[in-house]
């Protein structure tokens, strides 16, 4: 894998666990059966980002107002580093992305984690997805023209 | 001079035992959980969420209980826990235009790409009180419609087509100003006066911006696009090099188009006016954009004529936390200002009592030009 692709991967996978439960997460977790040896660098800890729109949608940017965020980081006894930092106050959760960001630097691990772990829980949410997306297309206005009567 | 005075401790103690007290209410009944005011207060925790400036649903959530519903305590609470964490950093700029879209509706274009979707609206409600919610009826899940989901495009890009409208500009590479950070010092830039409103007060801008609607400062607007849903939140990590996907928030973005006649400075087109707030707020976020293109007038060339295009008066009066801290603060013990004034004003009547009398004795003309002299 080339180093962009690994970023890919890793933001993927970093997309999928900010977006999960923590119930679920654990549970994925703990049935992979992989409790490595870890320290905490940093965190978990909550603080803030300064969240940002565009004027008008697409033009210069402006601060909309902040939202609470949770990062930690860990090392591995192997010398791994793995970071995490995702909306919410959720400081298991966090600590547990950190610490499956550090073992996915190691390429076989992460091709498992990313099978039994991440898939299902992004098969998950992209379901919750598409049935808002289906809710939202029932609300769609079908305009039709009456019949006038002049020709 | 001020004098220090004790006392009140065990006034003030046994006061917020009552205020606990009170805010429980009747134990029999049960105690609300923050999930059922996420869930079904949602739109309450989404204002506490967008004026207390902090996108937090369980906080809000937690404020609300707090403030036993009062929305602008509740928001005070945000803003007061918001200074308790460290700040990490700034998010890369959301984009709207890939938002998973829950609403989207424009008054401008019937049958634009992407359909006229409602989502969960009040409009076209009847506003008759429904008693079943009295109880607990059994409430049925949204219907679904499937189909491949046309890309919704946005009406500011099919009126740019034509060149009808302003476009957003070239980017600046500058940072935006963060009243969070900076003293306010006016003129303020664009995307500080946004920052600005996009925490201001809901009744506040409304009422600003019904008013430009009325006539002052007068903008002919139309509802351009309103769109509701998700987008994605990403931060820079230095030590990670690349820029981190947070999860997703919900937010509200009201695209106000404006006729405009044309001035010295831009030539006649259709302008603009943005709204962007957290949460399903979309009253605000017209509110927002109403006043946004108010406030630009000075930039488009338009003469300042009425308080919603007065950027000190609007962005200096919109946040609720500042103005219920002003108003508040006189109830606040003022005994020895009021002794003052008391001395005063007694002072006046006797010296006006004392003229009176004079007046009555015929001495009117020396005392007026007396009094014009001071």
């Amino acid at each position: 894998m080339t180093a962009a692709e690994t970023i890919v991967a890793r933001k993927d996978r970093m997309a999928v666990l900010a977006r999960s439960t923590n119930a679920g997460l654990q549970e994925l977790w703990s049935r992979l059966g992989v409790g490595p040896a870890y320290r905490l660098l940093r965190g978990p800890e909550f603080g803030l980002v300064m969240l940002r729109g565009r004027i008008g949608g697409t033009g210069d940017a402006f601060n909309i107002g902040e939202a609470t965020v949770t990062r930690a980081s860990v090392k591995l006894e192997d010398g791994s580093v793995g970071h995490a930092m995702m909306l919410g106050r959720e400081p298991a959760k966090a600590e547990l992305s950190a610490v499956i960001d550090a073992v996915c630097r190691d390429s076989g691990m992460a091709a498992r984690i990313d099978r039994d772990l991440v898939e299902p829980i992004r098969l998950e949410l992209r379901a919750a997805d598409d049935t808002r997306r289906g809710q939202t297309a029932a609300t769609r206005v079908d305009f039709f023209t009456m019949v006038r009567g002049e020709n | 001079m001020y004098v220090a005075v004790k006392g009140g401790e065990a006034a003030i103690d046994n006061a917020h035992r009552l205020l606990a007290d009170r805010r429980r209410g009747d134990r029999s009944v049960p105690a609300l959980t923050l999930d059922q005011i996420m869930e079904q207060f949602a739109l309450g925790v989404d204002r506490v969420m967008s004026e207390g400036s902090l996108y937090d649903r369980r906080l809000a959530a937690l404020a609300v209980k707090q403030a036993r519903g009062d929305l602008i305590e509740a928001i005070f609470l945000v803003r007061a826990y918001r200074t308790t964490l460290p700040r990490f950093g700034y998010a890369e700029p959301v984009e709207t235009g890939r938002m998973l879209v829950e609403r989207r509706i424009s008054a401008c274009y019937k049958d634009l790409p992407g359909g006229q979707l409602l989502g969960p609206t009040f409009d076209y409600t009847h506003r008759l009180l429904d008693e079943e919610l009295d109880g607990d009826p059994e409430v049925e899940g949204g219907r679904t419609r499937e189909g491949a989901a046309e890309p919704v495009a946005s009406v500011a890009d099919i009126l740019d087509g034509e060149g009808l409208i302003e476009t957003d500009g070239d980017l600046l590479p500058a940072e935006p100003g963060d009243i969070t950070q900076t003293p306010m010092e006016f003129p303020l830039s664009r995307a500080m006066r946004l920052q600005s409103l996009s925490r201001g007060d809901e009744g506040f801008l409304l009422a600003l911006g019904y008013s430009t609607q009325r006539g002052y400062a007068r903008s002919h607007p139309f509802a351009g696009e309103i769109r509701i849903g998700e987008v994605e939140v990403e931060v820079f990590v230095p030590e990670l090099g690349f820029a981190v996907p947070l999860g997703r928030v919900q937010v509200t973005e009201c695209q106000m188009v404006n006729q405009f006649k044309g001035s010295a400075k831009a030539p006649p087109q259709f302008t603009r006016g943005y709204g962007l707030v957290f949460g399903q707020s979309e009253r605000k976020a017209m509110a927002m954009a109403l006043c946004d293109r108010a406030l630009r007038a000075e930039e488009l060339g338009e003469d300042v004529v009425a308080p919603p295009q007065d950027q000190e008066f609007v962005i200096s009066h919109c946040d609720n936390v500042q103005a219920t801290g002003f108003v508040e603060h006189l109830k606040l013990p003022h005994y020895v200002d009021f002794q003052a004034e008391l001395g005063l004003v007694r002072q006046m009547r006797a010296e006006y009592a004392a003229r009176q009398a004079d007046s009555r004795s015929g001495d009117v003309v020396a005392d007026e030009v007396q009094e014009a002299a001071e």
